[in-house]
């Protein structure tokens, strides 16, 4: 007997679904039979007329033997849909071969993310840790009711049925019967109880499983918002405002109407938008747009002036985030004190697929086409901008073109914008696709925001950290919006101060406070959220504090974190991998370290960088260990650290939005640069291997690289960096 | 204006503004929607097609300019080297979101069709316009040294 875990199925998961075998299915929207193995989009939704098994709201399984698996989770490249095909065919025991992937509709009360509440969307790395015991039932009830349905049929005990591969055996009997054979009799009571798998015994989790999205997105046929055509489907654009909080005065459409292609010119709250019959009539149209703007109530401030104002704010009192002991008396008290001040700039996402959804809205009706990562919140925000009700408006998920945390925003912006151009256009039925430009996206605002941060150390005469001072100011990405009542406690946005805040060093006196700065440039949680800034200062700054005692920069840390072994167990794995011990690099070269926690899941990098004598430098090689609880897949894991990595080393030597006046100075790839093949360098991964429950990795792989970079660089010239980005004229 | 080119070795006639970009003709009226939109002016190569067997930013090519000539998309991508290109890029596992690999590959295909061994530094050369945010360079290099492996039989 296997030393699986026995559990009792939760009823919520599987409420609506008590009929085991389902004819018409009980969701909103049904899906196509699409032959694809992970198909985004159903534009042709079909009656599904075959017998199916529906043990619950994740699984179906054909009487073709196909198992499909129905995703809560956006897709955006962080591989979300093999992870989830692949726990639950995992306890099913399915035939890989045949596991297709289908997005869920907006449906909270099946798909609610349990990471994030009630609410169905993908976002804080959380997709394997939610899916993970809930797909494991799924995948595992549904197996004890396919055995259950063969030894029915069998007459005999289920104890003397086996499954492998998609088939069940009655061994004694020489007997097999296919998942497939099996759907019209499966149609049993829900078991109260199943056992889970033993891990010794998983044949797709902890492997290098296949992605499933991987050959449609080699030869074109993945099928993203761009790509949604509908008969009598118009494209749109929208005029924006050239300030952000600055309005409609007036327009004159004339121009614009008389572009061959433009249909319509509507105002909607948050522009001007030209309809038209493709991209290109409408891109001449809005370009032919005359608008005048009211830019009475809209920013006007210039980043460089916020900066210096920051600057003064993290010398005045600010909000407590953490206090322990007493740290400014203990930096009085100091044979030693440091302080450093380090400036992080705003940062676009800018996802390959610029912003993008189709709305097909009528007087009753709102049928959405996107790359949606917010299901809950953007059904909502649509159907109070369409006039409906929530129940309304459904939802069809398709691939997203990267999003970085873009798609999910509490106001739906992109999606809000559809809803209101197809109202404006008369809530006629016809498909309106909103297509943003990369200038639209670069300009459009809900930057990861701008921060300052200032940082104390006090040392007594052996080196040994005694305080800690850290103060981060900067505008809160949650106030104001529908999240703050859950992350917005006593002032104090946990996402300004996530990395900061819970730092995991062992120091007897720690300060942490925020000041929070109001100002009118919209901002978004970004690839990693607060640890994309306050990780970058903590370990930058840790790394001087070490310089400054004496040490070497791993074994004070590592000598810091005796109370936290995942943290010190990858710190421990990248130095030992990267060669640590054998000492610095050689001259014009240097090596950087740099740790954290982000999302539950632990990750350091070394990275090694060469300089130049005029100034330049490139980074050579990324060292990389990360534990993640069970590695679900390891090739996902390691290519999500390769990203985080390539991603994180854009940003750290080129991102910024930089603003003047109130308007934002970049516009395009050509002025926000990200990183590009040329600049990449090598990257190995190293996987801690564990039981632990699964953590996320989309994002974490991201928070380490830029101090460890910057690390790498003190190393090698002795010059710390404390202005962000770390090429200069980037911004 | 209608401009007549071979497109996938069809001959194919598509009416548009004469200044229409290529890649909103082909995805708007040749509803060949593999090519993609990702900036609109030659800065990220997702919209990379072959013109006349030279990768090209279909975006800023104008419809017009390619009457008379031949145009190759990811849905037309034929060549041992194309064919390898793909394969590699399967066995590698390179795509993360996906958006960007139509125009990476288009891009990689042109340069084995060019350089069938190229070192690490033709590579940088012919695959820097092409952005993948989702940052799977390391592994569009492996793919490509594992395609042009392949394609030279010494797989």
């Amino acid at each position: 007997m296997s030393a699986g875990t026995l559990r009792a199925t939760r009823r919520t998961f599987l409420k609506g679904t008590g009929s085991a075998v389902l004819t018409v299915l009980t969701i909103g929207f049904q899906w196509g039979g699409s032959t694809r193995r992970a198909a985004a989009r159903s534009l042709s939704p079909k009656t599904a007329t075959e017998p199916r098994f529906a043990p619950n709201a994740f699984l179906r399984i054909g009487a073709d033997d196909s198992v499909t698996v129905i995703a809560k989770h956006l897709e955006m490249g962080q591989g979300a849909y093999t992870g989830i095909a692949t726990i639950v065919a995992e306890e099913l025991d399915a035939d890989w071969t045949t596991v297709r992937v289908q997005s869920a509709p907006a449906d909270v009360k099946l798909y609610a993310n349990s990471v994030l509440g009630n609410l169905q969307g993908t976002g804080g790395s959380s997709a394997m840790a939610n899916s993970w015991m809930q797909l494991r039932e799924a995948g595992a009830t549904a197996r004890a009711m396919l055995l259950a349905a063969a030894a029915k049929q069998w007459r005999v005990p289920v104890q003397e049925l086996t499954v492998d591969n998609g088939v069940v055996y009655d061994a004694a009997k020489k007997r097999r019967a296919t998942f497939g054979s099996l759907v019209k009799t499966a149609a049993l009571p829900v078991p109260n109880t199943v056992e889970l798998k033993d891990p010794k015994n998983y044949k797709l989790i902890g492997h290098r499983v296949a992605r499933v999205d991987v050959p449609a997105k080699c030869d074109g046929t993945a099928q993203f918002t761009l790509d949604v055509d509908m008969p009598g489907m118009l494209v749109a654009l929208l005029k924006r405002p050239p300030l952000f909080g600055a309005t409609v005065k007036a327009f004159d459409a004339t121009a614009a109407a008389a572009v061959p292609g433009v249909v319509k010119v509507v105002q909607v709250p948050r522009g001007i938008a030209v309809i038209a019959e493709g991209f290109w009539a409408a891109k001449r149209g809005r370009d032919a747009l005359n608008v005048e703007w009211d830019d009475s109530q809209a920013e006007k401030r210039s980043s460089a002036d916020l900066m210096s104002e920051y600057r003064r704010l993290a010398d005045r009192p600010a909000l407590s985030a953490r206090k322990e002991g007493d740290a400014a008396a203990a930096i009085r008290a100091a044979s030693r004190t440091l302080s450093a001040g380090f400036e992080f700039p705003y940062l676009a996402h800018a996802p390959m697929e610029p912003l993008d959804a189709v709305v097909k809205l009528t007087p009753s009706s709102c049928e959405i086409w996107a790359g949606d990562q917010f299901q809950t919140v953007d059904q909502a925000n649509a159907a109070h901008a369409a006039g409906l009700d929530a129940q309304q408006v459904s939802i069809h998920t398709l691939y997203a073109g990267g999003s970085f945390g873009r798609r999910a925003n509490p106001g739906s912006d992109y999606i809000v914008e559809a809803v209101s151009i197809a109202k404006a256009c008369g809530a006629d039925g016809a498909p309106i696709k909103l297509q943003w430009t990369r200038e639209d996206d670069v300009m459009g605002g809900l930057y990861r925001p701008m921060y300052f941060h200032k940082l104390e150390a006090g040392l007594d005469a052996q080196g040994a950290l005694t305080a800690w001072r850290h103060v981060i100011v900067g505008q809160s990405i949650v106030a104001g919006t529908p999240f703050a009542a859950a992350l917005v406690k006593g002032g104090i946005d946990s996402t300004s101060v996530e990395g900061a805040a819970n730092i995991a060093y062992t120091i007897p006196n720690i300060d942490v406070e925020l000041s929070t700065t109001q100002v009118g440039i919209p901002v978004l949680w970004w690839r990693v959220v607060g640890s994309s800034h306050t990780t970058f200062a903590v370990e930058s700054f840790l790394d001087e504090v070490a310089h400054a005692a004496g040490k070497d920069p791993f074994t004070y840390r590592r000598d810091l974190l005796e109370h936290h072994p995942r943290m010190r167990g990858v710190l421990e794995l990248a130095a030992e991998k990267a060669g640590w011990a054998d000492g610095p690099l050689p001259q014009g070269r240097g090596r950087g370290i740099a740790v954290a926690e982000a999302f539950k899941t632990f990750v350091a990098q070394v990275a090694e960088v060469t300089v130049d004598p005029s100034g330049g430098f490139r980074v050579d090689r990324v060292v990389c260990a990360v534990d993640c609880g069970t590695p679900i897949n390891p090739d996902v894991i390691a290519a999500q650290m390769e990203g985080g990595i390539g991603f994180g080393l854009g940003a750290a030597l080129y991102g910024a939005i930089t603003v003047k006046d109130g308007r934002v100075q970049q516009s395009n790839f050509n002025s926000y640069r990200v990183l590009r093949m040329n600049e990449m360098p090598k990257v190995e991964v190293h996987i801690v291997p564990s039981a632990e429950a699964p953590t996320g990795v989309g994002e974490p792989g991201v928070a380490p690289l830029g101090p460890a970079v910057a690390n790498a660089l003190f190393a090698a010239t002795g010059k710390r960096h404390c202005v962000f980005p770390l090429v200069k004229g980037s911004a | 204006m209608p401009t007549t080119f071979l497109l996938n070795e069809k001959t194919t006639t598509l009416d548009a503004e004469s200044d229409m970009p290529l890649l909103w003709a082909i995805r708007e009226r040749a509803l060949l929607t593999g090519t993609k939109f990702g900036c609109g002016i030659a800065m990220c190569g997702a919209c990379t097609v072959h013109l006349d067997g030279q990768p090209v930013r279909s975006c800023v090519t104008t419809l017009a300019s390619v009457a008379g000539r031949k145009v190759t998309t990811i849905e037309g991508l034929q060549s041992a080297a194309g064919k390898a290109v793909q394969a590699a890029w399967i066995e590698l596992q390179v795509p993360q979101c996906g958006y960007c690999q139509s125009g990476q590959i288009m891009s990689a295909a042109a340069l084995l069709e060019n350089r069938p061994a190229p070192s690490d530094a033709e590579i940088d050369s012919a695959m820097s316009g092409n952005i993948c945010r989702c940052a799977t360079y390391s592994r569009i290099r492996a793919a490509i040294h594992r395609a042009s492996q392949s394609a030279r039989g010494d797989a």
